[in-house]
């Protein structure tokens, strides 16, 4: 099956099989690519989040428009926890061509949902089957044929809505949320959940140990994902270009932004908008757009994915050394080359901070939640324009295309800073300016934008060598002088940038290095490794490059220090390596997850548990 | 020890804004003596000096190559962009997305536009970007000794004798085909022509793009070259004289209405189009097609303005973005107020 993770294999837990688990378990729904069960898995989910339960739900997807198989994870943790679990609790079995793997590899004691024409019950005795007449239970509800395919994942909402306790009135509410404008769509799916309802509590006894109950976990939080949350920020920061070309995992981005913006940045009489949204024709010409953009003034932005930053590189580096403004959201999946297009990755670090040809360094946000994204969203825009220069903001498929539970999104506290640029004003009253002179020996010169209505206000750009004064120069002195700023720049940054979360533990011996959306695994493992085996451990959380001093303080203050990262060759490893001080570098390990999937807190506790030699 | 009693040098001729030739100046070119590009850019000094352009206001952008440095070598008080190969289109649309009160005056070559950027092009051209595109065509790469480019002719030669045995890209075809507005060949030895195709250029609101046959005097001046001088000027092909009356200016020309069309550009300057040929007419796109294929059967090098559309909305309008440039547009206009952030967020709830 595509999620070859999943283990058979029953994991160490201290409670036993027949105790009653009460909001702790996840459920799996497997259904074909296509046939439109994004609807029953979002209302399922909400249904969980409405009875006051933290929820995370995770789609894992094929590069495929319709017929290949996709599966829908979601967690609800009493405790808050909202990394992926490789273990199923619940199988929800509607793809007959995964049914068979999909049941194998449960853990014993699950349970299983599925078109009892598929006889699954014949594969194991270790598992509850629930056999469900699906296409018996539609035809009443929904006479129009055409619709059936869709309102057929209905009914397993309904079932499980018995079996695990979610009242159906949640069921409906969440309906009413999702269809937003078709009471019709809500009436015909609702009596579709209710069919499904009724015909497990006439026909499917409960067994097993898994329920749902209502607490009070989720009382103001909101649900989104992660793109729709940068477009939030970017719009917030004042994002007035964006250019950008469709790459799976970042569409959504531009695509969130566009709706956003229509509706709150343009005037509803006039339909005249304060911002442009271009779909560019390729990569090239989506960052080739946003640096003449950010060059003239605007506060400018794309969104893509790895494939679309090689494309990007030549643009970057000019970006970076003409000392231009954008704003770049990489939504990393998994490669090298088209790789897994719509599986997680971290893997475009190492390739982003050093990204295009010759001395190159670039600034990174790494988000680890949809609030961050948010307000890194909003942080980008400020530095880009501060430090002139490209920033990337670090998102991935996981963050950026699932839904998240968060607490509301704070408004920006701080004004947009627009960086050192002077109008006219300000040039008449220094009498000029020279555009790469190192005026306040923090590496950042100033700048005038086109248009500037002053015969001092002009300078030429361009990519190749170029004195203070940026006029065209090959010579030594003048090469040497402008890199040394532009490190010195990269320096003031370093203190600049957000700085290392830190959570240390009394008595700990080891800390743990991550970043991005690694951490919710992390927060789980560290819980596991001190409930389960005694090992208090500490935590730094990176949220940028270039890496703040305080982070090689963490590794000076532990004797072991474990890099968790999704990428093969540990990105953030070997850029730790880089810049610690001989002396820390053997203390440094790494432990990766590259398979695809989301990482999750056992792999992670396993993998400390038997470097550290506790098993 | 003796006074040397230095003349006052003759006051210099201003013009509607009050400024100079001089001042429409850029650095020296660095370029080869002779070189068609430096007559494209005393052209481009001239009609900027002759219409009082205001320098500020003007952003001049350039790609990679000989064609590319041109934008150094005029209007030194305006803000300039050498960027990357061939791409100096999507730097022209952002720069003009950020403040649409900019006149951007691009200078490309026949291998920045036709080779590498030929996908930037295709898409400029497309948009209808209110821009001024011009490509100094000489059909080789000068800046790394002599390669053909795109546009060479099929059967020309190099400096050493080898034959281009590919077809060119007729880039004039090509942007009339895909939407640009304003589209003419010149010659850069055609002072006259030149100049009244880049004053009615400055006062269009679209895409206008001019391919000027600049010969390169190192690499591709010589016998077997179809963009030499002396090649260009024997098979030259005019469709018309174009002349120019600016918006300022209302002078009666006597010209005879049978064979001459005007146009109002979008400033209320006109363009006055004395046909050649009876049949021509610059508005419609099959015509200017037709005259383009015909010349190249006939080997010639047809010049003049071969089509103009006054009425198609720009990129800029499609957009329909705020009068002012988004730019400087304040915080207050571009962050919203925190009862948005709120209404969105309870949505989410």
């Amino acid at each position: 099956m595509g999620t070859t993770d999943l283990a058979v294999k029953v994991a160490s837990t201290t409670t036993s099989r027949h105790e009653k688990v009460i909001n702790d378990l996840s459920i799996q729904v497997a259904t074909v690519n296509g046939s439109g069960s994004q609807s029953a898995n979002t209302v399922l989910l909400r249904s969980i989040f409405r009875m006051g339960i933290p929820v995370s739900g995770k789609n894992l997807f094929p590069s495929n428009i319709a017929g290949l198989p996709t599966w829908y994870t979601i967690r609800a943790s009493k405790n808050g926890y909202i990394a992926r679990r490789k273990e199923i609790d619940f199988l929800v079995a509607m793809n007959p061509e995964t049914a068979e793997e999909d049941v194998l590899s449960l853990r014993a004691g699950a349970s299983a949902v599925f078109d009892e024409k598929l006889n699954l019950q014949r594969l194991r005795d270790d598992v509850i089957f629930y056999p469900v007449p699906f296409d018996a239970l539609v035809a009443p509800v929904c006479p129009n044929a055409k619709l059936r395919k869709l309102v057929r994942n209905m009914i397993y909402d309904g079932v499980l809505a018995k079996l695990l306790g979610i009242p159906m009135g949640e069921i409906h509410e969440a309906l009413k949320q999702h269809f937003m404008k078709k009471p019709s769509a809500v009436d015909l799916n609702f009596n579709a959940a209710r069919v499904g309802y009724e015909y497990a509590e006439k026909n499917l006894p409960k067994r097993g140990r898994f329920y749902l109950e209502r607490m009070d976990a989720t009382r103001g939080k909101i649900i989104i994902d992660g793109n729709a949350a940068a477009a939030l920020g970017a719009m917030f920061a004042g994002v007035t270009v964006c250019t950008w070309y469709p790459i799976t995992p970042s569409s959504s981005l531009a695509e969130s932004l566009a709706s956003y913006m229509k509706r709150y940045r343009m005037d509803p009489v006039t339909g005249k908008a304060t911002f442009a949204i271009v779909q560019a024709e390729d990569e090239l010409a989506a960052i080739g757009m946003a640096m003449g953009a950010g060059w003239a003034g605007a506060r400018a932005m794309t969104a893509t994915s790895g494939p679309g930053i090689s494309l990007m590189a030549e643009f970057v580096g000019l970006g970076y050394y003409a000392e231009i403004p954008a704003v770049i959201f990489d939504i990393q999946r998994t490669g090298p080359s088209t790789g897994l297009p719509t599986r997680t990755q971290q893997g475009d670090i190492l390739k982003n901070a050093f990204l295009s040809h010759g001395d190159t360094r670039h600034l990174m946000l790494l988000p680890a939640s949809v609030e961050e994204c948010f307000s890194m969203a909003v942080e980008a825009f400020d530095l880009a324009e501060e430090f002139q220069t490209p920033v990337f903001v670090m998102s991935d498929l996981d963050l950026g295309m699932n839904n998240w539970m968060s607490d509301p999104f704070p408004y920006p506290a701080k004004p947009m800073n627009r960086g050192k640029v002077l109008n006219a004003k300000d040039l008449e009253r220094l009498g000029g300016f020279e555009r790469y002179r190192d005026v306040d020996g923090d590496g950042i010169g100033y700048r005038t934008l086109p248009g500037t209505k002053h015969p001092k206000a002009a300078y030429f750009t361009r990519g190749s060598g170029h004195n203070e004064r940026a006029i065209y120069s090959e010579r030594p002195e003048d090469y040497v002088n402008n890199m040394d700023r532009l490190s010195r720049k990269f320096e003031t940054a370093r203190k600049r940038m957000p700085g290392p979360v830190l959570q240390e533990s009394d008595g700990a011996e080891i800390g743990i290095i991550a970043y991005g959306s690694t951490h919710w695994a992390i927060v789980e493992s560290l819980d596991q490794l001190r409930q389960e085996y005694d090992l208090p451990v500490s935590y730094c959380r990176i949220r940028a490059f270039p890496f703040s001093e305080r982070i090689m303080d963490f590794i000076r203050r532990y004797q072991r220090v474990y890099v968790v990262e999704q990428n093969r060759d540990g990105q953030v490893y070997e850029l730790l390596r880089i810049e610690a001080d001989a002396e820390d570098i053997p203390k440094i390990h790494s432990i990766r997850h590259y398979k695809g999937v989301p990482i999750d807190a056992r792999s992670v506790t396993d993998e400390i548990v038997s470097q550290e030699g506790k098993k | 020890m003796s006074t040397t009693v230095v003349p006052p040098s003759p006051p210099q001729k201003l013009n509607r804004i009050g400024l100079g030739p001089s001042d429409y100046k850029g650095n020296k070119s660095t370029l080869c003596a002779g070189c068609g590009h430096n007559a494209i850019s005393e052209r481009i000094i001239e009609a900027c000096y002759e219409l009082g352009v205001e320098p500020h206001r003007v952003a001049k952008l350039s790609g990679i190559g000989c064609s590319s440095k041109s934008p150094a070598y005029f209007l030194s008080t305006s803000h300039g962009f050498n960027s990357v190969h061939g791409r100096m289109p999507s730097i022209a649309t952002g720069t003009m997305l950020a403040n649409r009160n900019l006149i951007s005056i691009g200078v490309s070559g026949d291998g920045d536009t036709a080779s590498i950027g030929v996908g930037q092009f295709i898409h400029l051209m497309r948009r209808n970007l209110p821009m001024i595109y011009i490509i100094e065509d000489n059909g080789v790469y000068g800046l790394t000794k002599g390669q053909f480019s795109a546009t060479a002719d099929l059967g020309s030669t190099l400096k050493n004798g080898v034959i281009n045995d590919l077809p060119p890209i007729d880039t004039c075809a090509l942007a009339i085909m895909l939407g640009a507005t304003y589209v003419g060949r010149s010659f850069s030895g055609d002072k006259k022509q030149l100049m009244a195709l880049l004053q009615g250029a400055l006062g269009h609101h679209g895409t206008v793009m001019l391919d000027v046959i600049s010969p390169c005097v190192t690499f591709n001046d010589h016998v077997g070259s179809t963009k030499s001088y002396s090649y260009v000027r024997d098979h030259d092909a005019p469709v018309g004289d174009v002349s120019y009356i600016p918006f300022f200016e209302d002078i009666v020309v006597d010209y005879d209405p049978g064979t001459t069309t005007e146009i109002t550009l979008h400033d209320g300057s006109r363009l006055l189009l004395k046909k050649l040929n009876a049949d021509f007419d610059p508005t419609n796109k099959t015509e200017a097609l037709k005259i383009l294929m015909e010349a190249h059967d006939k080997g010639e090098i047809v010049t003049g303005l071969f089509y103009l559309d006054t009425q198609k909305p720009n990129f800029m309008e499609l957009l329909n973005f705020v009068d002012e440039p988004l730019a400087t547009l304040p915080e207050s206009s571009v962050r919203p107020p925190k009862k948005v952030l709120d209404e969105v967020m309870n949505s989410l709830k």
